[in-house]
């Protein structure tokens, strides 16, 4: 399009030599681009690629947070740490609380986003309200159900004396701290996903379900054969950035109890807050290094997967219309406002 | 939108005889299509009962802080919950101004997530439009690292970062805060591909002939077309930038706070007032409460269009 540009800008006085005027536009035209992209390239590379390669090289060393580099000692930083049971300890909480969150957040986005999928009134009011919790920070999210969950005067246990059950250890048990910090998460995020899958849900051609019904397929059967199979794309990429995300969860588990770095006994400590544990409680920046990039290989293998999968949705975005698709629908509304 | 409200074409829709539908139709007039599809059904009570349920659900953690906010420590201790909210949430407020310097937190919070967001917006429509419009050497090849970037969680070069800054000096300022965030590779990915589609080339071309050069044309064509999108990305951006927690815990200190590591330094006091923790929550909350009333809708919009985690 640009050299189009140039040639009908110039056109009879292509052959004598181009005056400056001409010359600047031309080189306006072939630099410009660069500079528009420039500021993304070079702040990426400081404060993105930079870093990443800067901890491979930290975690070769004996790194001490404050005396700063120390002795060379190639990848046994990284043989300790994949012997350290705290290392193992912190993935196995990371996955479990991930996956506490993952599934029920996915079940009740996926219920939330059929019962949205009709057609409701006051529909801005009811998406408005599924995705109030979104707004609230997760510093405060931790904090009110830190509260909620208090093992003497929290109000979960408050009320499940009031039914004479005993009080759950929320913070000492493994277990249940794994099922108070995956519900600040799916409190937080569970509306956001419905909107991502009801986006999904209605480029689904209606026809579909119209056919289904006078085939004598109930809602149930419908949601089933139909919805479930047509979003599976939205469904996988959703799966894929929780993981993303619930393998760097931190704020949750951090301030779930404030004094310890994920628990007495390390019952929640997360990966990345182990990550922090070891930089700046410990001050071992080799071995902190170290983890970092572990887990960034973990999230690698997983962005790969979701890029492929991105694409992936990217090609098979048949269910939202084409733009020939919407002309169409256009032109029929048209049609029948004309005929009204 | 890029969703079709699915109704109303639908019951406008004539029947074409090419799908099963279609044929059964005439057959099984309006009554039959009304039940299942037509304009006037609505869902039953069942919908909005379950919708409602869910509402209460999410809005009564919310709530509840504000009740607890608004008494004393005691109130936590009552085994039924109380309901209304008591009198004391301005002294809880003036205590959690005198624990921590919230005013200066706030504006920290506010400068930091308005530069954030200036700069993201802006460096992203830049790229984007240059990505979505403009030919040149190696476009393709530099698309395809900023997808391949958008996998790496910058927030894993912690370490680096934090030596960086303190080198440079820059721990305690907000500038260490700020610095890391100026630019995402997904808003560049985001701009790409809006801009891809709503720009006409011709439109471009004609400003070019029109004697504008590139800048301007980006000025006068570019940011007008962009302008809903801008919009989206400086919503999720600024949220983000808001509601981050990690990395200002680990550059700032005590004295400088964001809003986040303000709030959670109620938290570590020694001895804990809960209700003084959950008046500042219920503080914190607020800023973005009366963001989301004004732009709700906006942010629901790009969560549908798929704008994901910042």
């Amino acid at each position: 399009m640009t050299t189009t540009l140039n040639r009908s800008a110039t056109p009879g006085a292509a052959k004598p030599k181009p005056t400056f005027k001409q010359r600047l536009s031309i080189f306006d035209v072939k630099a410009s681009p660069y500079f528009y992209v420039a500021p993304f390239f070079i702040l990426f590379a400081l404060v993105g690629l930079f870093p990443l390669v800067y901890t491979f090289f930290v975690s070769l060393f004996d790194w001490h947070l404050l005396k700063g580099q120390g002795q060379f000692v190639g990848l046994e930083n990284f043989a300790e740490i994949l012997q350290d049971r705290f290392f193992w300890n912190s993935l196995f909480n990371t996955v479990s609380i991930f996956v506490l969150s993952a599934v029920p957040q996915l079940a009740l986005a996926l219920f939330l986003a059929a019962v949205l999928d009709q057609n409701l009134r006051a529909k801005t009011f009811w998406r408005m309200s599924i995705l109030l919790p979104y707004i609230v920070t997760p510093v405060a999210v931790a904090m009110i159900f830190t509260n909620m969950f208090g093992e003497q005067y929290g109000l979960i246990n408050n009320i499940l004396g009031n039914f004479g059950l005993d009080p759950v250890m929320w913070k000492n048990e493994t277990f249940p701290s794994h099922v108070a910090i995956a519900t600040m998460v799916n409190w937080r995020w569970t509306g956001y996903n419905a909107l991502i899958l009801l986006a999904a849900m209605q480029a689904v051609p209606r026809d579909l379900y119209e056919s289904a019904a006078l085939d004598g397929a109930g809602a149930v059967r419908r949601f089933f054969s139909i919805t479930l199979p047509s979003i599976r794309p939205t469904m996988v990429f959703v799966v894929i950035t929780a993981t993303i995300g619930g393998l760097q969860v931190f704020t949750e588990p951090r301030l779930f109890d404030p004094a310890t770095a994920g628990g007495s006994q390390r019952q929640f400590q997360t990966t990345v807050l182990y990550l922090w544990e070891m930089a700046f409680q410990r001050q071992n920046f080799g071995k902190a290094s170290t983890i970092a990039w572990l887990l960034f290989l973990i999230i690698v293998l997983f962005g790969f997967i979701n890029y492929l999968i991105s694409r992936r949705i990217a090609t098979a975005d048949a269910g939202r219309p084409s733009r020939a698709a919407r002309r169409t629908i256009a032109a029929r509304k048209r049609a029948e406002r004309t005929n009204r | 939108m890029s969703i079709i409200d699915r109704a109303k074409p639908e019951s406008a829709r004539p029947s074409t005889g090419k799908t099963p539908a279609g044929e059964a139709a005439p057959a099984k007039p309006a009554i039959f299509r009304k039940r299942f599809f037509g304009t006037g059904q609505r869902p039953g009570f069942l919908s909005y009962g379950l919708l409602l349920a869910f509402l209460l659900s999410s809005a009564y953690p919310l709530w509840w802080s504000v009740v607890i906010g608004s008494r004393s420590n005691e109130a936590l201790g009552e085994t039924w919950p109380p309901l209304l909210p008591g009198g004391n949430f301005w002294k809880n407020v003036g205590e959690v101004f005198d624990t921590v310097p919230f005013w200066l937190a706030l504006g920290n919070s506010v400068l930091i997530s308005g530069i954030i967001t200036v700069s993201v917006v802006g460096f992203s429509t830049l790229a984007g439009y240059a990505f979505a419009k403009l030919r040149f050497r190696g476009r393709n090849g530099l698309m395809l690292m900023v997808v391949a970037t958008m996998a790496i969680p910058t927030q894993l070069g912690i370490i680096p970062l934090f030596m960086v800054m303190r080198t440079l000096g820059w721990t305690g300022e907000i500038g260490a805060v700020v610095v890391p965030s100026l630019v995402t590779a997904f808003g560049v990915f985001f701009m790409r591909q809006y801009l891809v589609d709503v720009i006409p080339d011709e439109l471009i071309e004609s400003a070019r002939v029109d004697g504008a050069n590139m800048i301007s044309t980006f000025w006068h064509v570019a940011i007008p077309a962009a302008r809903p999108a801008m919009a989206i990305l400086g919503l999720f951006t600024f949220m983000t930038a808001w509601t981050d927690f990690l990395w200002p815990l680990l550059v700032l200190d005590a004295g400088n706070p964001t809003l986040q590591t303000a709030l959670s330094q109620l938290q570590s006091a020694r001895y804990v007032d809960y209700s003084v923790v959950l008046a500042g929550a219920v503080l914190a909350t607020l800023p973005l409460l009366v963001l989301f009333v004004l732009a709700g809708k906006q942010l629901i919009s790009g969560i549908m269009q798929g704008a994901v985690k910042g």
